[in-house]
Formats: structure tokens, sequence, C-alpha cells
């Protein structure tokens, strides 16, 4: 595949990407903030990301198996992987958080453990779309192309 | 964003801007970090109120860190953290004789009005909606530097 393909390629699952809903207008400032100086800045933020949510996704589970669970505590560890997940532009893990906090406050864990889960198949979901992402434009820059600039217009939203 | 306060933030001197960035939260630590270096400022960045007060020099009995050439000329903040919040945080720099001049920020995923009304009167200079972005600080230290947008 020569390099305009694999460019029209990055360019057509980032769109499928914000049109989904995987990614927000926040995932374009991450973009915008790279730069020659600091030509991986994406992937460092979104590695951080991920290695973060990990572990309260871990921090979550061992909260919610306890026999006397401490909604505060859960509901600390959720607004963390809510601000981080915003920050990153993942937006249905944002609002799997959101949707979470509120049981939360109801201090009903079934639909907590619920909650859990949704927000777990979201992490899963947009990291498996986001390696995606990256390993296209690894392949792109292994052949001296360029990522192309995204522009808000092109994202149709 | 909320309106600043009327008081006089410009730096005496044209120098690059020295910024604490405070946040819990690593990413956010980071993208902070990143969206004020964009903006020229030097950035130093302390994951809780007290290790900000410590980095202030306004610990009881500490030293200020950071020796006069590396004065902080703005703190920004974020408003929910464990421990002490972004709140206090700003009340302690405000009721400081040597730090209530510096210029606070607070910034907050949440958009809650008496919140915002809370820290404003404390004497916070301005309170922004995260997530951050370019545009936001890029008016912040705009505003700093006294220059003309």
């Amino acid at each position: 595949m020569e390099v305009g393909q694999m460019q029209r390629q990055w360019l057509d699952y980032t769109r499928s990407l914000f049109l989904e809903g995987f990614l927000d207008a926040q995932f374009m400032q991450l973009q915008q903030l790279q730069d020659e100086n600091n030509p991986d800045f994406v992937v460092e933020v979104v590695s951080l990301f991920f290695q973060d949510s990990e572990r309260l996704l871990k921090d979550l589970t061992f909260a919610l198996d306890q026999n006397a669970v401490d909604f505060k505590k859960v509901d600390a560890h959720v607004h963390q992987l809510k601000g981080s997940s915003s920050s990153i532009g993942a937006q249905r893990v944002k609002n799997a958080c959101i949707d979470f906090r509120n049981f939360c406050e109801e201090q009903n864990i079934d639909a907590c453990l619920r909650c859990l889960q949704q927000v777990k198949e979201e992490y899963c979901l947009v990291k498996n779309k986001l390696e995606t992402l990256f390993r296209l434009e690894q392949q792109i820059v292994a052949v001296g192309g360029s990522i192309p600039l995204v522009e808000p217009t092109q994202m149709s939203f | 964003m909320a309106a600043p306060s009327s008081s006089n933030w410009v730096m005496e001197s044209p120098h690059v801007p020295h910024v604490l960035a405070v946040d819990d939260n690593l990413i956010d630590r980071k993208l902070v970090e990143k969206l004020l270096r964009n903006s020229s400022c030097k950035v130093t960045t302390a994951e809780n109120g007290p290790r900000a007060l410590e980095l202030l020099g306004l610990t009881s009995g500490g030293q200020n860190t950071m020796n006069g050439r590396s004065k902080v000329n703005l703190v920004i903040t974020d408003y929910c953290m464990p421990g002490m919040t972004g709140y206090e945080l700003l009340k302690k720099i405000k009721e400081s004789s040597v730090m209530k001049e510096v210029p606070v920020v607070i910034m907050s995923s949440e958009n809650i009005p008496t919140r915002i009304n809370k820290c404003l009167e404390e004497g916070a200079q301005m309170f922004i909606q995260k997530p951050l972005k370019q545009s936001d600080v890029k008016k912040l230290t705009c505003q700093l530097m006294n220059c003309e947008i």
C-alpha cells in the first residue's frame, strides 16, 4: 500500500472513531499538541491513560468485591477514571463513568457492578481502537509519510 | 470560563512565567504541563495541596525551595483533590503574607455555580472547566503577560 492510501485509511479510521462516539473533540486537542518537539505526545498520554485506567479498574473490582462496600472509595476511583477519560477524549468511557457515579450515590451495589462491567467493556473497545490507530500511524511513519492534520470539519460533528 | 477579578495580575518584568500546576490526576498533570509549555511557560507540577505549599515555601518552618529567580507567577489547581481541596489550597495561599498576590486559577470537571462563586469570593482569579483546552490556557497566559489578543 502506498503512503497516500495509508493516509486515507488513517483518516477514514479516525473519522469513524469520532462518528461512533469513541472519541470526542478533546482527542483533537491532544493531536494538536503533537509537534516536531513532541512527536509522540498522543501515544505518551494515551499510554499513561491505559496504565492508570487498568490500575483503577483493578481497584474498583476489589472495592466492589468487599463485604461492606465503601461507596466513597468506589466513587473516588470512578471520579479519577472519569477525569482522565474526559481529558483524553475517550467519550464513551467518560459517559459510562458518569452513569456509574450516579449509582454510587444511590449506593446500589448491583447497578454499580453492572456499571463496572460497562466501563470495562468501553475501556477495552477504545483501547483496541486506539492501538489500531497507532499501528496505522507507525506504518505511515515507517515509509516516510506524515500523519495527516485533523481538522474538526473533516470529522463531521 | 468565569470572568477574572479586577486585580492586576500582570507580571512586573517581562520574563518567562513560572506556573505551579496542582492536580492529583497524572494524565491531567501531563496535559496541563504541555498546554502551559506550549504557551511559553516554565512549569512545575505538584500532585497535591501539601506538596504545592511545600514548593511555595508556605509550610510551617519550611524554606522557599524555589529561590527568587524561580518565583511562581501563577498557581493553577484542580478543585477536587483528596486531603486538601483546591479551595483549601487557595485559602492558604491567600492567607499567606508572601504569596497572597499570586493569582490562583481553579479547574474543575464539574460546573457547580456555588463552587465557582465560593472560589471567586475567596480570591481565585478564574475558574476553568475541565477538560483543559489550548484556548483556555492561551487566554490565561496572555492575561498574565498582558499581551494583546
